[in-house]
């Protein structure tokens, strides 16, 4: 997977993409390349632009300057109703959420299937079985099978978030967004949702941006693979963990401007004082 | 000053581009007929008990104070006719309006302003919904066919409410004096006017509530605001429709 960075196109790539909301940066002068089957671990300070990254990506906000090309697609040049086709190929877990909450939680996660479906070619649209299975593995996936024909807001907030994590990859994206999935949430529930990013990551080699508020979600993301025979993440051996360019990345935002962007050595090596504050320091 | 203008001339374009989007999504496909029918059972049915007690009630009223003012001048047979004029051409429509704003530009706001600013407009982009066809264009369809209904309603129940003041209670006129009275009273004009209003209102209600919802941000905080001024400028404009509507018919 490593050595076949130097020869896959990236996944997604960000040239200088500035965006102002009035007086505030949102985004300022962000560069960046995604390759398939890589992570991104988002910080930063709040408003310092994050979820704007995110919503930018698949044209959620539009950009004032820049360019940002999605799976070989240009997004800064695409009407709304041409996007559609696009952000039905990338997943996305909202910060707030995001579920439907009129919709029951199986609902929910089968909407992107539907969505997906409608908008592909007739024909080759799948049988309302095979989304019922999927929907069904996917609730699984997340240990949530039991909560079909409930509404979301019968769930604590970590199963909303699974909730949130199994709509984002029901239809295996091989991109997905996640803002803050751990934030709000116990130590104990956000290591099981870290897990099933980890898990997601390493079956379908899903690249992806996550943003995080806590150290340890990088950690997780940067030293463990999830081994299926043994069915639990494993610590990556430690000379195989900085090793290529597919490797998780930490990038650090303050005032929509990225401010630093490296390895998870390279970052707790780094001695800017903002930089740091995201650092966890032992002892 | 100048900013506060330059600011209301911005949010004015918006919802000017909000509502050529909800109209132009009516001949459009995908079409939500399961909203829009939900919409109306929402904003129709919902409504009619608050209308049939407020437009009785008015009725009632200005059959009060109409049978004194008019006995004054010998003139207490007119009191049909004047009720009848009030109520279909000015105050049917606007009262009616005045409380489904109250009701409804309130509760489309705030619905939507909870699904902004817990992304779930956000969602429905991502997820390949356009958030316009699916929640503003069947509230749009839903106000603009119920609110005439509603303001049909609010008018014969207000007669019926001058009826019984008129009638049985001060015993000014007879029952057939009134009801021919009333209804001579009406040329097309004023029907004519008395539904233009409500299709006209009807649209200002569910745009004003879906702009002001869809633009909803800070939190709940922001959705209480979002409601607050979804009412304050739905019930603005409704005035304001109302003075250039009568000035038009008045010209004609
Ligand atoms: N729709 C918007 N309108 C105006 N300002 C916004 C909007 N969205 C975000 N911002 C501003 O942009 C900055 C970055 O916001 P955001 O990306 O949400 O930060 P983060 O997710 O890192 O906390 C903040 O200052 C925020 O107030
Ligand atoms: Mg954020």
């Amino acid at each position: 997977m490593a050595d076949t960075a130097d020869t896959a196109e990236p996944i997604l790539e960000l040239k200088d993409v500035t965006l102002k909301f009035g007086e505030t940066w949102g985004l300022r002068n962000v560069s960046l390349d995604l390759y398939p089957g890589q992570t991104f671990i988002i910080f930063g300070a709040a408003g310092s632009g994050k979820t704007t990254l995110l919503k930018a990506v698949i044209g959620l906000v539009r950009v004032d300057s820049g360019q940002i090309k999605l799976l070989g697609e240009d997004v800064t040049q695409m009407e709304e109703h041409e996007l559609f086709g696009l952000r039905s190929r990338v997943g996305i877990l909202f910060q707030e959420g995001g579920l439907f909450d009129s919709l029951l939680v199986g609902e929910n996660v089968e909407y992107p299937l539907v969505n997906q479906q409608s908008s592909a070619k007739e024909g080759d649209s799948q049988g309302e079985e095979e989304v019922e299975c999927r929907v069904r593995e996917t609730l699984r996936f997340v240990e949530l099978e039991h909560t079909m024909e409930k509404f979301p807001s019968e769930l604590s907030g970590g199963m909303r978030r699974r909730v949130g994590i199994a709509r984002a990859i029901v239809t295996n994206p091989p991109l997905v967004l996640y803002d803050s999935p751990t934030a709000g949430l116990d130590p104990i529930t956000a290591n099981t949702i870290m897990a099933l990013i980890a898990k997601q990551r390493d079956v379908q080699n899903t690249a992806s941006l996550l943003v995080s508020h806590r150290y340890q979600d990088g950690e997780i993301m940067a030293d463990f693979r999830y081994d299926p025979e043994k069915k639990e993440l494993l610590a990556i051996p430690e000379e195989a963990r900085v090793s290529g360019a597919n490797g998780t990345r930490f990038v650090v935002m303050r005032g929509g401007e990225i401010v630093f962007f490296g390895t998870r050595h390279e970052l707790e090596a780094s001695d800017d004082g903002y930089v740091k504050r995201f650092v966890r320091h032992e002892g | 000053m100048l900013r506060f203008l330059t600011t209301w001339i911005g949010s004015f374009q918006e919802y000017i581009l909000l509502s050529g989007r909800a109209f132009g999504n009516i001949v459009r496909e995908p079409h939500y007929y399961d909203d829009v029918l939900i919409q109306m059972d929402i904003i129709g049915f919902g409504s009619i008990p608050i209308v049939l007690l407020t437009g009785f009630f008015s009725g009632a009223i200005i059959a009060l104070q109409m049978a004194r003012a008019l006995n004054t001048y010998g003139a207490s047979s007119q009191v049909g006719s004047i009720v009848a004029l009030t109520l279909v051409r000015e105050l049917g429509p606007v009262l009616t309006a005045l409380l489904v704003t109250g009701r409804n530009a309130s509760g489309i706001a705030s619905e939507l302003g909870s699904m902004k600013v817990t992304e779930q407009i956000d969602a429905m982009r991502a997820l390949g919904t356009d958030p316009v066809q699916k929640l503003v264009t069947p509230r749009l369809i839903a106000t603009a066919v119920m609110l005439p209904a509603l303001t049909v309603v609010a008018d014969a129940i207000g007669l019926f409410g001058a009826y019984l003041v008129s009638v049985p209670l001060l015993k000014i006129i007879s029952a057939s004096q009134y009801w021919t009275t009333s209804y001579q009273a009406l040329v097309m004009n004023d029907l004519a006017q008395g539904l233009l209003k409500p299709l006209i209102f009807g649209m200002i209600i569910a745009l004003v509530g879906c702009f002001y919802g869809l633009r909803t941000t800070g939190g709940t905080q922001g959705v209480g605001r979002a409601t607050t001024h979804a009412v304050v400028a739905a019930s603005i404009w409704i005035f304001f429709v109302t003075f250039l509507i009568d000035k038009i018919f008045v010209n004609l």
